[in-house]
């Protein structure tokens, strides 16, 4: 990259590409062409930078100057300003919402600061469709190293001390499901890397595969290597076109350089790699389910054991590993065990990537070594709640987590301590509640999610969430009774205890940890009939505010049931047993005027 | 409608593609990937002539199409509308957004409008959460919508 002085970096993640980047990048591309500075100055478009909020994202390098919300139309001001006199475009610097002073550059942003990027390192800063691009960053070293210096033991020994866990949401030691599979004796034996990332709100493997796909197909090899596999399959969603894309570019040109295929490196070692396409079934990030849609079937979940590393794929040993947790993999092995194992808590090491979404300020993916605590992520890095809300509660792991409440934002975030406060570590979703949330209806919207998505083998997952869900149903409809609440408790332990797979057994914690920490609200809507965030319409009152409101007749005309009564001029007043509660009022009222609670 | 149509053509094309596989077994999602890209939906005919191509019984065949979600037995209009009901866009007012859409045109989620001209259908998290809440029509994503603005997004796409 040494030879040119300039670099622009537009970011191609799906979320700014959503916001016209690549147009933005063709436009900067043409730009400079025209100044006659194609020599010195190269716009490439990058994997996702995280911020996300403020998209689309554009970086220059080596000034390290980092513009927010920049449109197709801002490309000429930038090459102008920037590029031709060195002077940076003041009006699309970062302004720090707290001091709001600007920032211009990248390492003093409060987004940024508390970041430690591993997985995620090589994520807007290179240019994704260019293995020279990877390799210029120390890529496929790490396995040029494994394959000519270690013995595949060695190499299970050296994983199993960095204590790596799998990211994707169990947790399970790397370094024992490597050294499960090596022991195996099989004449075939298969790598998966699972990309299927169900959870809605949660995208960073997606950010991975199209950000650092050779990362991914770098450290598959260096597994095949630790395990005797010759092959191995990405299962990706079909919903994931870029993704899919950046990887079908990248096998292409890792297999042309030799680094995917026979004998690599000029060693014994030959590995290869094919896609294979999910097609929309949340069970199949389980791993056994998972298995079953490679081979064609319905992607239903098996019991455990036998593990995959024992049958797995067509019966073969098989080890299934998460996009992220491959990601970790090559700066291990550079870096050393000992450096990976020095970051986080005692028992989770290294990074994890979080997708921070939800009523928060800065949506995007941070990647915080494990133990940070959840003020840290939520306040100092995501920078709050949005329009001054209050803080409510944060769900993490998605419809498999819980929600966690204001008196736990302390916590240490690591896999124990989010199970022990009745949540999950999951892929890394984190969604942000505020004060408007209703966690009965937030409990029934997973719930909801849960019940379309079980695949309906076992009863305890297809039955049991069924009746959860209509018990929450009556509840945001005003007709639950205390036996409901006793019996969300009761069945939800149940299907806990019983079903089959880690996607059912998980299934309640949306509703246990909400009753457990919400209690008051589920009281609320049971026993007072009142929705205390004012988001269940059945259990929601309108009324006109005397003292605000003018007698315009606004409400009056909009009102589909006529229950609004006043002359013009005169106080309004609406009839409570005939309103539908509909709110068409309430969108009507210029004066604020109508209430709603 | 003759987009749909379930021409000799295009079931030369999936033949040709079928013929192509090294290995039949196992590639029967992969096939039906390909079936769908070719006559846009999965009708029972298809679903029996890739049941017969591939050597498997037909019930194997509806239970896989019947269990993922991505492939469809119904045609579908010319204009897909995805909402994304991820729980970042939930919480941002996702529900309101498909309510109004619903409602202007005339149809469920799931649902093609009588003329073959739109579908709608909700989804699982486009990943784009900075935008919630977000649609996408034909693959063009609308960031940040209000309720207000679905008509008009419809309307960008009712004449073309």
């Amino acid at each position: 990259m040494s030879a040119y002085r300039m670099h622009l970096l537009v970011c191609g993640g799906t979320g700014c590409r959503a916001s016209e980047s690549k147009l933005l990048a063709e436009n900067l591309q043409a730009l400079v062409m025209t100044a006659g500075m194609g020599r010195e100055v190269q716009v490439v478009i990058t994997g996702c930078f995280g911020f996300c909020e403020k998209g689309p994202i554009v970086k220059v390098l080596p000034d390290n100057v980092f513009y927010v919300e920049v449109k197709p139309s801002d490309a000429e001001e930038i090459v102008s300003e920037h590029v031709l006199k060195g002077r940076p475009v003041d009006r699309l610097l970062y302004v720090e919402p707290e001091q709001k002073g600007k920032v211009s550059s990248h390492g003093e942003m409060p987004f940024y600061k508390k970041q430690l990027r591993i997985a995620l390192r090589n994520c807007g800063f290179i240019n994704p469709e260019d293995i020279e691009e990877y390799i210029s960053v120390d890529g496929y070293q790490a396995l040029g190293k494994v394959l000519t210096e270690m013995t595949p033991e060695a190499l299970v020994t050296l994983m199993k001390k960095s204590g790596l866990r799998g990211r994707g949401g169990g947790g399970f030691p790397t370094g024992l499901k490597w050294e499960a599979a090596a022991r195996n004796r099989a004449d075939v034996k298969y790598i998966i890397c699972n990309a299927d990332e169900g959870d809605p709100g949660a995208f960073m493997d997606r950010s991975i595969l199209e950000g650092d796909p050779h990362s991914v197909l770098e450290s598959m090899a260096i597994a095949g290597y630790a395990t005797g596999a010759r092959f191995g399959y990405i299962y990706i969603r079909a919903e994931y076109p870029l993704a899919v894309h950046r990887l079908e570019i990248a096998i292409a040109q890792a297999q042309q350089m030799g680094l995917l295929g026979e004998r690599i490196f000029g060693t014994g070692f030959s590995f290869d790699i094919a896609i294979k396409f999910g097609a929309g079934a949340f069970v199949c990030g389980e791993e056994t389910a998972l298995i079953h849609s490679i081979e064609g079937e319905r992607g239903e979940p098996t019991n455990k054991p036998p593990f995959p590393a024992e049958s797995g794929l067509w019966g073969k040993p098989t080890c299934v590993n998460n996009v992220e947790t491959f990601a970790n993999v090559p700066p291990i092995i550079l870096k050393g065990a000992e450096w990976f194992a020095s970051i986080g808590s005692e028992k989770s090491k290294g990074t994890k990537v979080f997708a921070l979404a939800g009523k928060i300020n800065n949506v995007g993916l941070v990647e915080v070594p494990m133990g940070i605590r959840l003020r840290e992520i939520i306040f100092d890095i995501g920078g709050g709640i949005r329009d001054g809300k209050k803080f409510k509660s944060v769900q993490t792991g998605g419809p498999s987590g819980g929600c966690i409440p204001a008196s736990a934002l302390d916590t240490p975030m690591d896999y124990e301590n989010l199970t022990c406060i009745g949540s999950m570590m999951g892929s890394g979703g984190m969604i942000v509640l505020d004060e408007d949330d209703c966690m009965v209806n937030v409990a029934k919207f997973y719930l909801e999610f849960t019940c379309d998505e079980s695949c309906g083998k076992c009863t305890p997952c297809r039955v049991g969430n069924k009746r959860l869900h209509e018990a929450l149903t009556r509840i945001t409809e005003g007709k639950g009774t205390m036996a409901d609440l006793d019996n969300l408790k009761e069945l939800g332990a149940i299907i806990k205890d019983t079903a089959l797979c880690g996607l059912g057994q998980t299934s309640p914690n949306p509703v246990l940890s909400t009753m457990k920490y919400f209690w008051d609200e589920y009281l609320a809507h049971v026993v007072d009939k009142k929705c205390p965030a004012g988001v269940c319409t059945a259990l929601l009152s309108y009324y006109i505010l005397p003292g605000k409101c003018i007698g315009c007749t606004a409400c009056k005309r909009v009102c589909p049931a006529s229950c609004i009564s006043g002359e013009v001029k005169k106080v309004h007043e609406i009839d409570q047993a005939r309103c539908i509660k509909c709110g068409a009022c309430l969108k009507a009222c210029k004066f604020g005027a109508i209430s709603k609670k | 409608m003759c987009k749909n149509a379930l021409t000799e053509e295009k079931f030369r094309e999936l033949d040709s593609y079928v013929d192509t596989l090294p290995e039949k077994h196992g590639m029967l999602i992969s096939v039906l990937h390909r079936a769908q890209g070719i006559f846009g939906y999965l009708p029972k005919e298809v679903q029996l002539h890739v049941a017969r191509s591939l050597n498997l019984t037909a019930a194997k065949v509806y239970g896989v199409v019947s269990f993922y979600s991505y492939f469809t037995e119904e045609p579908r209009g010319d204009h897909i509308i995805n909402v994304c009901t991820g729980t970042a866009c939930f919480v941002r007012g996702a529900e309101g957004i498909l309510k109004e859409l619903e409602n202007h045109l005339g149809i469920k989620s799931g649902q093609t409008t009588p003329d073959g001209r739109f579908t709608i259908d909700a989804l699982r998290c486009v990943g784009a959460c900075g935008l919630a809440p977000v649609i996408m029509v034909d693959g063009k994503v609308y960031g940040r919508v209000k309720t207000g603005e679905v008509t008009g997004i419809v309307k960008e796409y009712a004449e073309v």
